[in-house]
Formats: structure tokens, C-alpha cells, sequence
């Protein structure tokens, strides 16, 4: 019996080698693949034993973390919560982290490379490593104008500085508190988040750059671009038919009401965006074809990745659409899909003479000795429109204002240069109500987008004239009041 | 070549006291240090807890210089350490939940279950003066052996701890019978394979080149299938059921030195498990968080996915190589951290380091017993230490393998090391049974005295199994 008993021995060391291979494999090899788990707790509690860095709007934090005396030693506390969650986000240990916190986690948490030289200080020093302070572009005032102008309507405000791309406001409603997500308490997290989770108003939902919705008439700025990019002018003639019968199909385009466009068949470009004139611009679309739209649409930014540094939603322009489709697509209708900040960055473009600037939230990076790591610098993200197109689609826009669909923007003694939108969803359902304006016209300081979902209070009555551009006369008001 | 040198073995144990010096030491070390890291002072009852341990410690090293003077001086060490390693551990679990309502108190019970355990190997190694007395009750041990596994079955006695019902509740304390059913069927095996390992290796027809036995010397192996398989059926107990196969077809092949019955048993085996897995959604449940263990949907299943092991790889990956140190990790955020995933706790505080050196002592221990085996003189002493060496070994290799993803998880228990009663005390028995057959091994034969050893040759082989016969006779 000595044999097998050989042999077993054998298969006893390979068993235990087997054995050691394995607990090699998950504590060495795999370790840092388990380590950056994002569900493995230990990495939270790791940076829970740290003081977390604060996020700093305007001098004060808005998320800051103090100590607390249970497992995880900081907690995470949110100032005036529901105002700024929306670019904050949250901090979880159950449902890790969002927004800001989570985009910019490794410099909060102190542990991004540019921060490695504080590390080997804190080493040296023996002071417990802390994480950095992020301050953000976001201007407390204007952020807080944009919420209450919005009111209890469902919608969304992103406004930015169409010189340097650094966004002033960032409001989506409803929002949440992010404090009741940063407890401790396990259960209660839970609750908490299974109620925000479930509410069918999407809270949890930063909807400047996480929705998209059809952008509606504001798509015809793209359109008016691509025309004068094509050699048009402002005074070019438009055919706009009372009712437009789109080729290979039964379906027609009216305008607003059903009403004219103009006294005869035609209308100037200017004319056709002043009042918003949907046959008008529809047949533009057809006639430019849907490769132009697309071309002037992405050079706007469609179809784009972009970071701010939260990873923004893809606007879209549809890929193959056919002859009534182009139609509808002219008229932001169809399946053209924008986020607010799309908007406000085809505005700022144009406000800014045709240089897009790349949009952003982190000003300044400090560690915890208040140097600065990191400053924002203003980069150019394209030029979609030459600069004299730029300045006739601003007239055009301050036309709008001034004489057009867009009254309600008017700021006396300033020019405001803009465009209404009212995008229709479902049959059911009331149309979304969209404004994108830029001002002063002459020395732009805020470009500016606002929709209003479903109409907002006025419901099948909404306007984007209406609803959202009283919203973006509140917000440059309060930009101009600086 | 099979060879057996007879060595002269000088009744000493001064190695085995050395041994158990620094075993002692290790236990006691990591004791005070789980308190020094913790609450920043030595344990309450560190000095109560070392003249315990050295008490029992030097008590066994006694009884064995009285009783087994020849046995295995490396053996007993080895379980002292890996036992004072494992309570160490289960005190740091404890000290981790001092905040709570009700903290833990397991390693005070631990304790008292270590002091039982190596108590009753003490008995043991008094009370059988001759490991080949048990050969007599090997039905009984059949009997017994079933009777335990098919306890926790009995109404009103039985009890379900976590889906699984292998507990029997007795005077307050729950215990796991089969820990001790794995010694009485070794024993069984060991006496009934030595009677009839002929008949099993040569009768029988021959297919694909392999030789199958026949059918009417199955009929206990098939009693015992049948018992393994109602283990995994109705306790829904995938670990047990692998054990006692595992054990039982090492033996076979042990006895018989045919291949047949290792490809038969694992054929019997995985097709069991494969039907099980259709049919019971516990087992099939095993499974699929071993294979999808990082699936979020299997992750969050509660109960029955992943969560615990993949919970337990995260804190053996914090560990890394060198581990956090006793009480600077977090393998409290582990369910049954003191029990089923010790193993991961000691993998997050001792790092891979320290991981790598546990399995190292665990694979000596069973080696230790395997070369008793190959010592012994009597077929029922060498079926029954190999059995026993090899059932620790496949228990560390299911338990760890489960913890590490090598294998599905099992709900078996460390020895040594895992938190509970019956485990502890059961492998104490081992211990002492296989130390009793090691003496027996490393005795000077008085039948061998008179021999001039000749140069190791063929011969050597065919002594051993005259010196069986021999045995058998004169039982």
C-alpha cells in the first residue's frame, strides 16, 4: 500500500500548490483589480480615514467633510444640498459617488498624481494625508436666480461665460438633498435612495448634461449657420408655404397656429428666424441636405464626447435620415436630441464670434496648504461658424428678442440676442419649452440655456417665448447685477 | 520503488518540546499582539490565556513521553500552533465588535473547546493502547458513522443554521455531527477495505482497459454513496458530501492501488453534483457565484450569491503580500470572518506571507500523517492514517479553495482554525489517533530486531506485507 500512498502524498502537495497559487493569484496578482472595485467597501473606508477635500463655491463649501465618531471617520455634509446636487452630486458609502465627487475623486481624496509631491511632504512631515479642495467656476448668485426663476417646474438652467467656457450655473429640478445619501446608516441610505431612485421626476438626475431632449425651434440656429456657412445671407429668400407637403410621404409641416409666415411665399432667413417659421426652415433643410445639417450640427458639437469634467450625454443628429426626415430634423424634431448645455454652447459660440470655448467647472485645484495644484485654463474647443456668420446670426438672434418670439428675454438698456424653442415629444404629452439667449449682444458675459419640460406650469400653453425665456431674462439679469 | 528503511528511533522528545516552545509562542504572540493593535494593551487574560495554553500544550507533550514515546515529535507542535493562530484570529473578531449591543464572546468558548480537544486526544492516547483495537468495531463504526451524518435529520433535534441542516442542538450547544461522523467512517473504511481490498481490486470484468469490481462487493460503498448523497440532498450540504467522497474514494484507491476507482468515484461524484445542481437551486446557486462571482446581479443576491466570497477576496487582495497586521485590517466587513472565512481574515492581517506559511504547515501536518502511513506495519493502520491525514488536507483544500475561488464554496470548516466545537474537537481526535499509529510506526518492531536491515531492495516490500499478514493472523 506504500505506492498509493506515494502517490497520494503527491496529490496532497499538488492540492496544497494549487491552493497557494490561487491565494498568489487574488493577493498579488488580482489585488489591485479588487482593490479599485468600486463596490469593495474597503477602499471607501480607506477613504473615509482620510479627511476628504471640500468642494468651494465662491469662497464657502458646498461639501466638506467633518469628523464623526463611528466606523468611517469623516461624513460628508452638503450646504444648501438640493440648490447645487445637480454639480456636487453625492458621496455614498453604500451607492459610491456622483458628480463632482466622483469626477473629481482622486484630487478630493488626495490621491491624483499631480498631488504625489504633498504625499511625500505629509510622508516626511508624519501629517495625516488629506485630500484637496475643489474650487468650482459655479457663481453662487446666478446659480440661485436660475433655481427660483425655474420654480417647481420640472426643467433645466446651465449658464456659462461664452469667453472662457467656465459655466456660472448649473440647475436641474427636482433635485435631493445629497446629506441623506452621505449618512452612515446602511438602511437608512437605502430608503433613501430606493425612494429617489424610484421617483419617476428623476431626481438624481443632473439634466443640464445627463438628459437630452429634442432642442425644437433653437435647432434653427444651426440651420440659419449652416445656410450663411453655404453662402446665404440674412436677406436670403426662404419659400414658406402656409402648409408644406414633405416629399415620398402623406405628413405636412405647418407653423405655430397654422398661421403664414409672411405676406407672400417667401421670407428673408432673418424674417423666418425671427418669428420661427417652421415651413420655411424645413424646405432649408431639404435643400441644404441632411449631410450639411449634420457636418454644421457636429461642428457645434453633436455627436461629440466632452467632459466638464462630469462626462456630459451626446447630443445627437440623426445618421441616415431620409428627405422628410431631414425635414423634421431642420425643425429639431425627429430624432435630434440636445442637452441644455449643447444649447447654451451653440449660443456661446456664436456669442463669442464663432471660437467655441471648451465649457468647465474646476477653477482651482489647492491641497490642504491652500498652494494651488491646479488652475483652469481656457481652451478652444472649434470654431463652428466663421466670424462674420457669427455676427449675422447675433443680429438675427437680437431680432428675435427685440421684435420676434423672444420678448420675454428684453432687458432694458442691454441687448439680449436669443432663440425660443417649443419641441413636441409624444401626441399626449405637453411640448417641452426651450430659450438660449447670450447678452450684453455687443460684449457677451453669459450665454445661457433654459428648457422647461412639458411645458413647465403653463403645460399645452407653453411657449418657449413664454415659459423658459422669462427664466434666461432672471439668470443674465443676475449675471449683469455682478 | 516502494522501499521501507527500518530507522532506529531514540525515545526522545526534546524536538517535539523545542517544536512546541516556539508553536506556544506563536499563539501567545499573536494573542498579545490582536490587543496591543486594538485597544493599545495587552489582552485582560493574557496571563490566565499562556499558562492555559502551555498547561495543555505541555500536558499533551507529557502524556505522549508516557504513553506513545516513539510518536511523531513535529505533529503535535504543528496543531498547537495552527490552533493558537486560529484563536488569535477569532479574538480580533471579537474586539471588532466590542461596540456592539451583544459583542461576540468566541474566543472565550474557543478556548474551553481547545482545552476539551486536546483533553480528549490526551484520552484517547491513554485509553487505546493499540490503534488495531478499532479494527474490531468496524461495522460499529459504519453505524455510528451513519447514524451521526443522518442525525441532524431527526425531528426535533436537528436544526437549519443557514440553509444547511448539519447542526443537532444539544443541552444548549449546537453541534455538527458529521465532524465526527468523518472519523467513524474512516475507521469503518479502513477496517472493511483491509478485509476485502482482494476481492475489490481483482474479481470484476474489465472495461476500457480498466478493472471494475462486481456488484455484489459494492453493497456497502454503494450504503455509503447513497449516505453522502442524502448529505448534499436533504442537509444541503455540498462540502460534507464532497468530504466523505473524497475520503472514502482516497481510501479505496488506497486499499485496492486501482485507478478505476478514483475515475469511478469522480464520474459518480460529478455526475451526483451535476444533478444536483439541475435539480436543487441551493446547489446550482453554489455555482453560479463561483463562476459569476464579480456579476453584479449574482453580488448582490442575498441570500445565496456572492457577496461573502467576493467580500473575502477584497480583503485578502487588502492584505496584499505582507497583510495589514493583526487587527489593522477590516476582516470584520466579511460574514463568518471567525468561522467559514477565517482563512480570508488571516489572508488580509498576515498578507499572502503569512497565508502562504498556514497552508505550509497545514500541508506538513498532512504529510506528517501520510509518512506515519507509510511507516505503520498493518494494512488497517496504514488505511486508517492515510484516510485521516488525507481528510484534513481535502478539508483545508475545499475550504480554501472555496475561499479563493478555486473551487465552488462549500460550507466547511478550517481545522484548527474555524470557530466551532465539533471541528476543534474532532481533529483533536485525529491528531491523537494519528499520533498513536506514528508511535506505532517508529516503535522498534520486536519482529525486525533480529533482522540485519539488508541494502533497501524490492524485498523490502514484500517484509511489509508479510508483517500485514502477520498482523492479521494474529488478530
Amino acid at each position: 500500500m506504500n505506492t498509493p500512498l506515494r502517490r497520494l502524498s503527491v496529490v496532497v502537495i499538488a492540492m496544497f500548490v494549487a491552493l497557494m497559487a490561487a491565494a498568489t493569484w487574488t493577493q498579488f496578482v488580482q489585488a489591485s483589480t479588487l482593490n479599485a472595485d468600486p463596490r469593495n467597501v474597503r477602499t471607501l473606508y480607506r477613504e473615509f480615514d482620510n479627511s476628504r477635500g471640500p468642494i468651494v463655491i465662491a469662497g464657502e463649501p458646498v461639501a466638506s467633510s467633518t469628523a464623526v465618531d463611528d466606523a468611517f471617520k469623516y461624513q460628508r455634509a452638503y450646504a444648501n444640498g438640493p440648490l447645487f446636487a445637480p454639480v456636487t452630486g453625492f458621496y455614498s458609502v453604500v451607492y459610491g459617488r456622483t458628480g463632482i465627487e466622483r469626477a473629481e475623486n482622486d484630487v478630493l481624496t488626495g490621491t491624483a498624481d499631480s498631488l504625489f509631491l504633498s504625499r511625500v511632504q505629509d510622508l516626511f512631515t508624519g501629517r495625516q494625508p488629506q485630500g484637496s479642495s475643489v474650487e468650482l467656476t459655479i457663481d453662487p448668485a446666478v446659480q440661485q436666480a436660475a433655481w427660483d426663476a425655474l420654480g417647481d417646474q420640472k426643467g433645466a438652467v446651465v449658464a456659462l461665460d461664452p469667453t472662457t467656457g467656465a459655466i456660472l450655473a448649473m440647475v436641474s429640478r427636482p433635485s435631493y438633498d445629497p446629506n441623506i445619501l452621505a449618512g452612515h446608516s446602511t438602511p437608512a441610505v437605502n430608503d433613501a435612495y430606493r425612494l429617489l431612485a424610484d421617483d419617476p421626476t428623476n431626481p438624481l438626475i443632473n439634466r443640464t448634461i445627463e438628459e437630452t431632449y429634442p432642442p425644437g425651434s433653437t435647432f434653427k440656429l444651426v440651420d440659419a449657420a449652416a445656410a450663411l456657412e453655404a453662402g446665404m445671407t440674412p436677406d436670403t429668400q426662404l419659400a414658406a408655404p402656409q402648409t408644406l407637403a414633405l416629399p415620398g410621404s402623406t405628413a405636412t409641416i405647418s407653423n405655430f397656429g397654422g398661421e403664414v409666415c409672411g405676406p407672400g411665399e417667401t421670407v428673408s432667413l432673418a424674417e423666418a428666424l425671427r418669428i420661427s417659421c417652421n415651413t420655411a426652415f424645413a424646405q432649408l433643410g431639404m435643400d441644404l441636405g441632411d449631410d450639411a445639417l449634420r457636418a454644421q450640427a457636429e461642428a457645434f458639437g453633436f455627436d461629440a464626447e466632452l467632459q466638464v469634467p462630469m462626462t456630459v450625454a451626446v447630443s445627437r443628429f440623426p445618421a441616415d435620415p431620409d428627405v422628410p426626415q431631414t425635414a423634421l430634423s431642420a425643425i429639431g424634431q425627429y430624432e435630434v436630441r440636445a442637452t441644455p448645455l449643447q444649447m447654451a454652447l451653440v449660443s456661446a459660440a456664436i456669442a463669442n464670434g464663432g471660437t467655441q470655448m471648451k465649457p468647465y467647472l474646476v477653477q482651482t485645484v489647492r491641497n490642504p496648504d491652500l498652494d494651488v495644484i491646479d488652475e483652469a485654463s481656457p481652451t478652444e474647443l472649434g470654431r463652428p461658424v466663421s466670424a462674420a456668420t457669427a455676427t449675422a446670426l447675433r443680429d438675427m438672434m437680437i431680432d428675435v428678442v427685440a421684435n420676434g418670439t423672444g420678448k420675454s428675454a428684453q432687458i432694458s438698456g442691454v441687448q439680449v440676442a436669443g432663440k425660443t424653442g417649443t419641441a413636441q415629444t409624444t401626441a399626449e404629452a405637453a411640448p417641452h419649452a426651450w430659450f438660449t439667449a447670450f447678452a450684453p449682444a455687443d460684449a457677451p458675459r453669459v450665454a445661457v440655456a433654459v428648457v422647461v419640460e412639458n411645458g413647465g406650469s403653463l403645460g399645452n400653453e407653453a411657449t418657449g417665448g413664454r415659459v423658459a425665456a422669462p427664466i434666461a431674462r432672471a439668470v443674465i439679469e443676475a449675471v449683469l447685477a455682478r | 520503488m516502494a522501499t521501507v528503511t527500518p530507522h532506529r528511533v531514540r525515545p526522545g522528545r526534546g524536538v517535539e518540546l523545542g517544536l512546541l516552545v516556539l508553536a506556544l509562542g506563536l499563539g501567545v504572540a499573536a494573542y498579545a499582539l490582536v490587543g496591543l493593535n486594538m485597544t493599545g494593551a495587552l489582552p485582560a487574560n493574557i496571563y490566565g490565556y499562556s499558562a492555559g495554553m502551555v498547561a495543555l500544550g505541555v500536558g499533551m507533550h507529557l502524556v505522549l513521553r508516557l504513553r506513545a514515546p516513539y510518536a511523531d515529535q513535529v505533529i503535535l507542535p504543528v496543531a498547537v500552533a495552527l490552533n493558537g493562530i486560529g484563536l488569535a484570529m477569532i479574538y480580533r473578531i471579537d474586539l471588532s465588535t466590542v461596540d456592539w449591543e451583544h459583542p461576540t464572546t468566541f474566543a472565550t468558548r474557543q478556548l474551553g473547546w481547545t482545552a476539551i480537544g486536546m483533553i480528549l486526544a490526551a484520552v484517547v492516547l491513554v485509553a487505546l493502547r493499540d490503534h488495531r483495537t478499532l479494527r474490531r468495531y468496524t461495522y460499529t463504526a459504519m453505524v455510528v458513522g451513519l447514524g451521526l451524518v443522518l442525525l441532524p435529520l431527526v425531528p426535533g433535534l436537528g436544526t437549519t443554521i443557514n440553509g444547511a441542516r448539519i447542526w443537532v442542538r444539544l443541552g444548549g450547544q449546537s453541534l455538527q455531527p458529521a465532524e465526527f461522523a468523518k472519523i467513524a467512517l474512516a475507521i469503518f473504511f479502513a477496517g472493511y477495505l483491509v478485509t476485502n481490498r482482494d476481492t475489490l481490486a481483482l474479481a470484476g470484468s474489465k472495461v476500457l482497459g480498466m478493472q471494475f469490481p462486481r456488484v455484489r462487493d459494492l453493497g456497502p460503498i454503494i450504503v455509503v454513496w447513497a449516505a453522502s448523497l442524502a448529505v448534499l440532498v436533504l442537509e444541503r450540504d455540498l462540502g460534507t458530501s464532497l468530504l466523505f467522497f473524497g475520503l472514502f474514494v482516497a481510501m479505496l484507491y488506497l486499499a485496492t492501488e486501482r485507478k478505476s476507482w478514483i475515475f469511478l468515484g469522480m464520474l459518480l461524484f460529478l455526475g451526483g453534483a451535476a444533478l444536483a445542481a439541475q435539480t436543487f437551486s441551493h446547489v446550482g446557486a453554489r455555482f453560479d457565484a463561483w463562476l459569476n462571482a464579480f456579476d453584479n446581479d449574482v453580488f448582490n443576491q442575498s441570500p445565496g450569491g456572492s457577496g461573502q466570497l467576493v467580500r473575502g477576496l477584497y480583503g485578502m487582495a487588502n492584505g496584499g503580500l505582507f497583510g495589514t497586521g493583526w487587527g489593522e485590517g477590516r476582516p470584520d466587513l466579511v460574514p463568518y470572518a471567525e468561522s467559514d472565512f477565517i482563512v480570508a481574515s488571516l489572508g488580509e492581517e498576515l498578507g499572502l506571507t503569512g497565508l502562504l506559511a498556514i497552508l505550509v504547515a497545514y500541508l506538513v501536518l498532512a504529510e506528517r500523517g501520510l509518512r506515519t502511513a507509510i511507516g505503520v506495519r498493518d494494512g488497517f493502520g496504514k488505511l486508517l492514517a492515510g484516510g485521516l491525514a488525507f481528510v484534513v488536507a481535502f478539508q483545508c483544500f475545499v475550504v480554501v479553495g472555496g475561499v479563493t475561488r478555486l473551487i465552488p464554496l462549500t460550507g466547511l470548516t478550517m481545522p484548527f482554525m474555524a470557530y466551532g466545537g465539533s471541528s476543534l474537537l474532532a481533529n483533536w481526535v485525529i491528531v491523537a489517533l494519528l499520533l498513536r499509529i506514528s508511535d506505532s510506526a517508529r516503535r522498534p518492531a520486536p519482529l525486525v530486531t533480529g533482522f540485519v536491515a539488508p541494502p533497501p531492495t524490492a524485498a523490502d516490500r514484500q517484509d511489509t506485507q508479510m508483517l500485514t499478514g502477520l498482523g492479521e493472523v494474529r488478530e
